[in-house]
């Protein structure tokens, strides 16, 4: 079986600086593969190469057998991966209806003019959250009254009702308590047990065990090792992480 | 549920809704003050008479020209001070291409003016939001630029004078009634009504309102920011612009500072109308009893017999009890706006 995303021989130099040299990787559909790394390693660059934000130096990336690498980030995206930034880039004073249909907004026609739907965007907002396992208390509320990890939920949300097939995600648990981390960890699940593929990028080791199939460490732009969380330990993941090759 | 940890939650919404409906309830307050006032000064009334609702109304239009597009602007986290000026560009163009056809040009003439005065003002729309969207000119720095270019640019078509014109069809336009109600009334509340449609119901007053809250949301989104900046901006000048026009119909002459005086106001109309200076918030509605508010006040200061001048001192305090309500209304919802 070929993988979800293969992403082969990746190089990144900004100028004269090499930030990511050959990194390879597979993702299959329903596993989460983790890229842990130290500040600075390298992670947001790779994942960067491969939502097109960057063309990678060196290197290319294959998703469902096709090949993307110099393709734009919208191309990305409607081929079926989803990158969810830390900022989240959700519209603070909308609802999550129209968060989530952001850019695509229903509308139906009265009287030949063009209405926003925004009872229907709404109700499917609130279907897709419950099959996620998030209730929101009043779906016609501004998203900045949520919770955090609630937010979270409607930034996956929106990845999960576009059909993405393959979520990347950096770093969505950095500015989340305790809780509220959870809630994200168990949506990582639910996603996993759809089949959707998963990049997770991470410096928790918590977070890193608790959801990773794979983990691919990152030391200084390169794959310093890749484990799976049964045979390995916290000690030798933050190893790999310091630069100790092995 | 436990009740007192339910209590001091409706108090808060209670008192939210309050201030959401401020401007509302300081409308009402000050006509009531002035009703007062005429029936136990004069003994007369102040609302109930014809000729005072005109009035207002057609200030209050004055006021709404500049302030409806200025509202899009507004919400999308902007500001567009050339307006002033681009009302009295598209004033004195006009003026000055009816006087170009001749006396008997008719309505093809007043036509024609109609469309190169908003021709003009557009072109003042689309500077501006190109130096926003391309050019990244903050729109404060950028439209104070155009404001001063409209403004020399109307003055040196103008020769540095008002331009009169003689045109009946041109007085119909500024004077004339459609079913009772005067024609810059009409005009004003077809836009209004327009403006109001694109906000709420539109993808475009989504974006907008997205954009105002969150670039990257819209960016990422895959909205086109740049011509979605443009085209705000080109509204904005044309409802501006429009202004003008009707300003030329009025008094028969165009003049470059036409809508000088009434720039703050509008700016006014919109913050007391429930928008921010940080974007992604104001309504068309809101904007709307901002104006009424406004045009109240002017009227009714000089009904009370008072010197002009105390409307713009009145106007001032409204506007920051505007901000102060905005503020608590942030406090309200833990600090964030
Ligand atoms: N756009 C850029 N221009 C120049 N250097 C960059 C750029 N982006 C990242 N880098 C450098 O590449 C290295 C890896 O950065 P990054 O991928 O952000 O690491 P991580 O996400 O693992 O913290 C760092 O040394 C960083 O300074
Ligand atoms: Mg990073």
């Amino acid at each position: 079986m070929t993988a979800l995303l293969q992403v082969r021989g990746l190089k990144k130099r900004f100028g004269g600086i090499e930030a990511v040299s050959n990194v390879t990787f597979d993702v299959n559909a329903g596993e989460c593969v983790v890229l842990a790394g130290d500040n600075g390693a390298g992670k947001s660059t790779v994942i960067k190469m491969i939502s097109g934000v960057h063309a990678p130096t060196e290197g290319n990336v294959q998703f469902d057998g096709s090949l993307l690498t110099g393709r734009s980030p919208e191309a990305v995206r409607s081929a079926g991966i989803e990158t969810i930034y830390q900022d989240l880039a959700l519209a603070d004073n909308l609802d999550p209806g129209l968060n989530l249909y952001l850019g695509r907004e229903r509308t139906r026609r009265v009287c030949g003019l063009p209405f926003l739907d925004r009872p229907e965007m709404r109700r499917n907002a609130v279907e897709v959250l419950r099959n996620l396992g998030i209730v929101i208390p009043d779906p016609s509320a501004p998203v900045r009254e949520l919770s955090g990890g609630q937010r979270q939920a409607i930034a996956i949300a929106r990845a999960v009702h576009w059909q993405a097939r393959l979520v990347i995600m950096d770093e969505p648990t950095a500015a989340l308590g305790v809780p509220e981390q959870r809630e994200v960890m168990a949506l990582i699940d639910r996603l996993k047990s759809k089949g959707v593929g998963i990049i997770l990028i991470s410096h928790n080791l918590p977070d890193i065990f608790a959801a990773a199939d794979r983990i691919i460490v990152l030391a200084r732009g390169v794959v310093a090792g890749e484990r799976r969380p049964a045979e390995t330990s916290d000690e030798e993941i933050v190893r790999m992480m310091m630069g100790a090759t092995l | 549920m436990n009740p007192a940890l339910t209590t001091p939650k409706t108090g808060a919404s209670f008192l939210k809704s309050l201030l959401n409906a401020w401007s509302w309830l300081f409308l009402i307050l000050i006509l009531g003050f002035f009703e007062l006032y005429a029936q136990s000064e004069t003994g007369g009334t102040f609302i109930f008479r014809a000729y005072n609702v005109q009035a207002i109304a057609v200030a209050a239009s004055q006021i709404l020209l500049l302030a409806l597009g200025l509202t899009l602007v507004i919400v999308a986290g902007h500001i567009d001070l050339s307006i002033g000026f681009t009302t009295g560009l598209a004033a004195v163009v006009m003026a000055l291409v009816i006087r170009g056809l001749g006396v008997d040009g008719g309505w093809l003439a007043l036509l024609l003016a109609v469309l190169v005065g908003l021709g003009a003002a557009s072109l003042v729309g689309l500077v501006n939001g190109w130096l926003v969207a391309y050019l990244n000119v903050p729109s404060f720095i950028g439209t104070l630029g155009t404001y001063g270019i409209a403004r020399g640019m109307a003055l040196i078509v103008a020769g540095g004078a008002t331009v009169s014109v003689r045109s009946d069809e041109l007085r119909a336009f500024g004077n004339g009634d459609i079913l009772g109600f005067p024609v810059p009334v009409v005009i004003a509340a077809l836009l209004a009504i327009a403006c109001h449609y694109l906000l709420t119901h539109t993808r475009f007053g989504v974006h907008t309102y997205a954009l105002g809250a969150n670039r990257a949301s819209v960016e990422r989104a895959g909205v086109d920011v740049k011509r979605h900046l443009i085209l705000l901006f080109v509204i904005s000048a044309v409802t501006a612009g429009i202004g003008g026009l009707i300003y030329t119909g009025r008094f028969s002459a165009g003049a470059a500072n036409a809508g000088e005086p009434i720039l703050l106001y509008a700016v006014a109309a919109v913050f007391i109308g429930g928008a921010s200076l940080t974007g992604g918030q104001g309504t068309v509605t809101g904007t709307v009893i901002g104006a009424f508010i406004i045009a109240v006040i002017q009227f009714g200061l000089v009904f009370c017999g008072l010197p002009p001048y105390w409307q713009f001192v009145a106007v001032g305090l409204v506007i920051i009890v505007a901000v102060l309500v905005d503020q608590s209304k942030g406090r309200l919802t833990g600090g964030r706006p």
